[in-house]
């Protein structure tokens, strides 16, 4: 495809047609600017911190390093679309619950990415929690209320078995 | 600007062939950065990502495991890459975090070619050799030859890297590196070392100290000269320090914004003598 043609992405389950943009925009630049989802943060624009982790073919990647035109036969997954319509997932309400958010800039992709490490992993150890989370950077929490959501979610989980 | 995202081996060659300012991208963990920066504007895109005959592992030949060039960490760091090739999947999950790995592809290692590469020093000390395609040929280049400085190798702009070649070695092997926090490191300096049971041998390479990654000849020669090196073999503290310092004299650091050399050195000294004593103790 070249500069002035559109090309389709499938976001959250539905197809996308990304027009008038530069075919060397990252997935970051092209899900905030062109599709109205400015729920995926940019921060570092270089890998470095997480805040911008979205799922693509059910991998958490940062959308920052995905150039977006070469992701049109991928299925992503933001963190709008973990939700149903309104309502929190329990991840989200654990982190709410617990206070795991405090400027919110790093909240998306860690909820992106704890969504995905519980999706492989139901009960991870604290050292896979501490992994998964391992790209995702933080400076307000200290990390210890979000291991505390984390711990909420799993115990919620298991009591609902 | 143009992107070809092909599917097919054979059209992602032919782009190359047709457009001379092609440029390859595979999980884009270094490329996008530099074009996030605009340090890079390029015109044409070969993107990889769709390609599946770059996503296999090969065991087709006895003695040795052909990775594709596409396979990302997140796959070599679990079996069967782990009992195969230690060392390897070891050092893949060791790069950048979760994400990275997911992301990030040996294909790409070798094609930013960086000296920091982590993956780079398995390769130089196991003798991996490197698999480079064109539309109609093909050759096989041992990674001796392949990396020729700092983000420089002997590919040929329609050339794709398609496999690299793994022997399949006896003997503990492993990978260690410095750096400043667990997750999201270049390496300020590290060592792979492969102890070669059946042949009573050891190799050891260092990433981070030099314009190319430095296998230490002269170190592991003094060490096969002087210790039997077969299994079940133990290694005094003392000889472990001087293979140490050794492999530092053997590395050529420059002091840049991650590290010293003198640091580097230093770390090189360390890395090398645990390494050594973790393969005999």
């Amino acid at each position: 495809m070249s500069a002035n043609e559109f090309y389709t992405l499938r976001v959250n389950g539905r197809t996308h047609q990304v027009q008038d943009s530069w075919v060397g925009e990252s997935l970051l630049y092209v899900l905030r600017e062109r599709l109205g989802l400015p729920g995926t943060k940019g921060a570092c624009e270089q890998g470095e911190c997480g805040s911008c982790t979205v799922l693509m073919d059910d991998a958490a990647v940062c959308a920052c390093l995905v150039m977006a035109a070469t992701a049109i036969n991928s299925e992503i997954v933001t963190v709008e679309g973990i939700a149903t319509e309104s309502t929190l997932t329990d991840v989200q309400q654990s982190f709410v619950d617990e206070g795991a958010v405090q400027c919110g800039f790093c909240t998306p992709g860690l909820i992106v990415a704890v969504h995905h490490l519980l999706e492989k992993n139901p009960q991870p150890s604290e050292f896979e929690v501490k992994e998964a989370i391992s790209g995702n950077i933080c400076r307000c929490t200290g990390y210890g209320r979000v291991f505390a959501a984390v711990e909420a979610t799993i115990r919620q989980r298991n009591a609902v078995k | 600007m143009t992107v070809i995202v092909a599917k097919e081996l054979t059209t992602a060659l032919a782009a190359l062939r047709e457009h001379a300012d092609a440029r390859l991208i595979q999980g884009g963990t270094d490329l996008m950065v530099e074009i996030n920066f605009n340090h890079v504007k390029p015109t044409t895109m070969v993107s990889l990502r769709d390609v599946e005959a770059l996503r296999t592992i090969r065991t087709d030949t006895p003695g040795i495991m052909s990775i594709g060039s596409g396979v990302p960490y997140s796959v070599i760091e679990g079996e069967p890459v782990l009992t195969a090739i230690p060392a390897l999947a070891q050092a893949s999950r060791t790069v950048g975090s979760p994400q990275i790995r997911a992301a990030g592809s040996l294909g790409g290692n070798l094609g930013t070619c960086s000296p920091a590469g982590d993956t780079l020093p398995v390769m130089f000390a196991l003798d991996a050799m490197i698999h480079l395609n064109t539309l109609d040929s093909s050759r096989v280049v041992s990674i001796h030859d392949f990396m020729t400085g700092v983000k420089r190798s002997v590919r040929q702009h329609d050339e794709i890297i398609t496999a690299i070649d793994f022997p399949i070695i006896r003997g503990w092997q492993g990978y260690s590196k410095v750096g400043v926090r667990n997750a999201m490191v270049i390496s300020v300096a590290s060592a792979c070392l492969v102890a070669d049971h059946e042949n009573a041998n050891v190799r050891i390479a260092l990433g981070s100290v030099g314009p190319t990654i430095i296998r230490c000849r002269e170190s592991e020669a003094w060490l096969q000269s002087s210790q039997d090196l077969s299994a079940g073999q133990s290694i005094s503290l003392d000889v472990a320090n001087e293979f140490g310092r050794r492999a530092a004299a053997e590395s050529s650091p420059i002091d840049d914004h991650r590290s010293t050399a003198e640091y580097r050195r230093h770390a090189i000294s360390v890395l090398a003598s645990r390494l050594l004593r973790k393969a005999y103790q």
